[in-house]
């Protein structure tokens, strides 16, 4: 029975996930593709827990739901109508191209999957409950990632710096 | 493993890059290119952290957390772009801004 549940949990994530997904894309205003990003964001966030990463579930609704996209809706609000972003007709052939080269990402990707079905992908490795938890993701960050976690530190600084420097406009620079 | 096998997640993995790869070439907006790009992102760290439950290995969590940092940094730089876009007067359209374009 709760294999039932877990099942519904699971359509129910994954149907919003696309679902949402699909509206980001297709939407013009880049407010409500934003909104639908975070409806995305939070569905996915479900589908973490079901695999056992509760950190990162957390994580992907503070840092993302949270922080980033907030700072998207404010450039969002700071553009005003210039955001909007109507579908503007390009040449037929790239559109088509484009559409075309996407479903044979898809395809690809799904044929390979039936592929390795039956060896590689059932019955998953057995975890503890403490799998995913903050303090086992925290001990592998400061112990085997120490120099991952560094560099990402310096990462985002450098990123943050640029920001900054990319959002003020020298002003005499454009005669 | 109550659920789902892991391969139903990766191919939900699949169909959402699939979305996102086509928000990036379809769209010519640099705000919903960078949302499209973050779709294709997560789909990655779907897969990610799908493969780490199946392996019990826990690096590839710490992989999409980092990926998840990246996507962050990624985000303040494009917004810095565009903004910066705009404060030119340039038109927000990524097919409009190529003056570096070999």
């Amino acid at each position: 029975m709760g294999n039932f549940l877990v099942w519904v949990v699971w359509f129910l994530a994954a149907g919003g996930c696309l679902a949402t997904g699909v509206a980001v894309v297709n939407v013009t205003n880049p407010f409500f593709a934003a909104l639908a990003l975070i409806g995305n964001l939070a569905s996915l966030a479900v589908l973490y827990l079901l695999l056992a990463a509760e950190f990162l579930a957390a994580a992907q609704v503070l840092v993302y739901a949270g922080a980033v996209m907030v700072m998207f809706l404010f450039v969002v609000a700071y553009l005003g109508g210039r955001a909007d972003a109507p579908w503007a007709g390009g040449p037929p052939l790239l559109r088509t191209a484009a559409v075309v080269a996407a479903a044979a990402l898809l395809v690809e990707v799904v044929v390979v999957l039936g592929l390795a079905w039956g060896d590689n992908l059932q019955d998953p490795a057995q975890v503890s409950d403490s799998f995913g938890s903050p303090a086992e993701i925290g001990e592998l960050f400061l112990t085997d990632h120490l120099l991952a976690f560094e560099i990402t530190s310096i990462a985002l600084l450098v990123a943050a710096v640029g920001g900054v420097v990319l959002g003020t406009t020298p002003e005499k620079e454009d005669e | 493993m109550d659920g789902p096998d892991i391969g139903w997640y990766l191919i939900v993995a699949a169909m959402l890059f699939g979305i996102g790869a086509l928000g990036v070439m379809l769209r010519r907006s640099p705000l919903i290119v960078l949302l499209s790009l973050e779709i294709m992102l997560n789909a990655s760290n779907l897969t990610l952290i799908a493969f780490a439950r199946q392996r019990g290995d826990l690096t590839g969590q710490v992989f999409a957390l980092a990926v998840m940092a990246v996507a962050a940094a990624e985000v303040a730089i494009g917004l810095g772009l565009i903004v910066a876009m705009a404060r030119r007067r340039l038109v927000l359209d990524v097919d409009q801004a190529s003056a570096l374009r070999g």
